[in-house]
């Protein structure tokens, strides 16, 4: 009797731990929107999204450079480390010699996890001095921000790109292979169309991490409120903002940059929603 | 047409040769032949080898520039203005991960015992779990340390504190964990589940005595992953841990070694203690996730065997 008594209660107490993360999520967003909302609403929709000056001390709270800064970056970090990653996800699956693949796959997982105010370092001690004699000006910009940000999606997106090239049945390749093509016409042309929903999903995930990460942009990306001005010249992305600024605002400035936590919060769970759905799509496949 | 029977060509060609020449003459041959093949094996290779020298290259640069400047000094108790000691960091370092993990491995493992031994396959609650674990590991931590500032230290008026830091980084180890130990489970093979029960063991017997031990190595790769994490994590903890340069006790603001390098670097007047703290979080986080990665790889060769 008293065993079945705990067994019951444990039971409960295993079912109650699982609800930790659902608590977890709801609070996350319960806290996020309750403190971010209302100030979108003082500042005003459009004013706050589509305003394109910064300016705490005068009011005016317009995010569009930040957002763009975001999507510019992220997009210059997919440009630099997507065709990167995904050609190592082929060197890794079908190029790589018995031997060295452990090495090659240990140093891919070892990336991952330098932490990101390390990358941010590098990138400010070895990569802005670089772009400081090539441009002649400032070496804090977009581009060094995109390049240190590319270096850091690579394991991501080479991670989730491999394990989706070598679901693929290995009797496209031979088919392909025996149809006369080459080895690589049969890896290019049949098995990566075939991984398709796998690899995108990579691709996106390597998004979501892109957008999101902070330290390591804001040490590098010289973070001016401007609206970006181009490849060599700093900006200032969302994450950065909410980082920067968080240290000393107080009232409506602050809630300002808890709703810059909620736009970015947004567009992360827009990606996240995509991933899934990626992922869903790679499995029924 | 007369490229594909070149292919032909190729191809029957290809094994008498194969002994003799070497790689590089290999691919001359097929540059000759299929010039985009050869190019696209070229750029295989390179994206590989471009690879190795940028991991290679980041951390022999740290470790060079580094390790020169790792004094004894920088071991003292306290940070002044003289002396940027990283010691103070280091401890709190060790505190917000021993707190992290003590709260984070029991609701991890628990969840995963939840969801592999008992939740009914297809349930509604278990679709829920699943769903918020996956939304949780794609936040970034800019997110968690903002939620951690808005309930911790604002909504429950604790202030900048490391219990603060450490029950935020819970939130962001727990997808982790959750999803290192349910595959761990899932690799215990049934037959040690239904031995058990044939020998008479009651379900809960039967977990802690059998299925649990059985997926320890697991469970633990997952553990020591999210160590990594942990000691490698700024942005969560900037605004909930704070960046203060002492050891407080656990209602006190404390920094981290990532954020204590993190604000050495934004600084700029330590750049060499900048440098010497970059060598020792990245011997830490290196060694951690060598670590998790050989026991990971221990328990796939175990499985085989």
């Amino acid at each position: 009797m008293r065993q079945r008594i705990v067994e019951k209660l444990m039971h409960v107490l295993f079912f109650i731990a699982a609800c930790a993360s659902v608590l977890a999520v709801a609070l996350i967003c319960l806290f996020l929107f309750r403190n971010g909302i209302p100030a979108i609403g003082e500042i005003g929709i459009t004013k706050f999204l589509f305003g394109q000056k910064w300016k705490p001390s005068n009011n005016l709270y317009g995010i569009l450079p930040f957002i763009l800064g975001s999507i510019y970056v992220t997009a210059g970090s997919i440009v630099v480390g997507v065709p990167t990653a995904l050609l190592l996800a082929v060197f890794l699956a079908f190029y790589c010699p018995k031997k060295l693949y452990p090495i090659f796959k240990t140093t891919v997982n070892l990336m991952a996890g330098v932490p990101s105010v390390v990358y941010g370092f590098f990138g400010l001690v070895v990569i802005v001095p670089l772009m400081n004699e090539l441009t002649g000006h400032d070496g804090s910009t977009m581009l060094t921000a995109s390049i240190l940000l590319g270096i850091m999606i690579l394991p991501t997106v080479t991670g989730v790109a491999e394990s989706a090239l070598r679901s693929v049945p290995t009797s496209y390749y031979e088919g392909a292979l025996a149809l006369g093509a080459t080895h690589e016409r049969s890896v290019f042309f049949t098995v990566f169309p075939a991984a398709k929903s796998g690899i995108m999903a990579g691709i996106v995930l390597g998004i979501g991490r892109s957008i999101g990460e902070t330290m390591a942009v804001i040490m590098v990306a010289g973070n001016q409120t401007w609206m970006p001005q181009g490849l060599f010249k700093g900006l200032r992305t969302m994450t950065a903002n909410i980082v920067i600024e968080m240290g000393y605002a107080t009232d409506l400035h602050r809630e300002a940059l808890i709703a810059t936590g909620v736009v970015l919060f947004v567009f992360i769970l827009l990606i996240n929603l995509l991933v899934s759905a990626l992922k869903n799509k790679a499995i029924a496949e | 047409m007369a490229n594909i029977q070149n292919d032909g060509a190729g191809v029957l060609a290809a094994p008498q040769k194969k002994e003799k020449s070497s790689g590089f003459s290999r691919w001359i041959q097929k540059w000759k032949g299929h010039p985009l093949s050869a190019l696209a094996e070229l750029l295989v290779w390179l994206s590989g080898i471009a690879m190795m020298l940028v991991m290679l290259f980041l951390v022999g640069f740290i470790l060079v520039r580094g390790i020169g400047h790792l004094s004894p000094e920088l071991f003292s108790l306290t940070y002044n203005s003289e002396n940027a000691s990283l010691m103070p960091a280091l401890i709190n370092t060790l505190i917000i991960t021993v707190l992290s993990l003590l709260i984070a491995i029991p609701f991890g493992v628990f969840t995963a015992i939840y969801l592999v031994e008992y939740a009914k396959k297809g349930s509604k609650i278990v679709k829920l779990i699943r769903i918020t674990a996956e939304t949780l590991s794609g936040l970034p931590s800019i997110i968690y340390g903002l939620f951690g500032l808005l309930f911790f230290c604002t909504a429950l008026k604790w202030g900048y504190c490391l219990l603060a830091g450490a029950l935020t980084l819970v939130i962001m180890i727990l997808p982790l964990i959750i999803r290192t130990s349910e595959e761990a489970l899932l690799s215990v093979p049934d037959a040690y589940r239904e031995a058990s029960f044939g020998l008479g063991a009651g379900k809960l017997r039967t977990i802690f005595r059998v299925v649990l031990p059985t997926a320890v190595p697991g469970i633990l790769s997952g553990v020591i992953l999210a160590t990594g994490r942990i000691v490698g994590e700024t942005a969560a903890l900037l605004y909930t841990a704070g960046s203060v340069a002492k050891i407080p006790n656990l209602m006190g603001s404390g920094r981290t070694l990532a954020v204590h390098m993190y604000v050495l670097s934004s600084e700029g007047l330590y750049m060499d203690q900048a440098y010497a703290t970059a060598v020792v979080l990245l011997v830490f986080v290196l060694a951690l996730n060598g670590l998790s990665n050989l026991l990971a790889k221990q328990l796939t060769k175990g499985r085989n065997a």
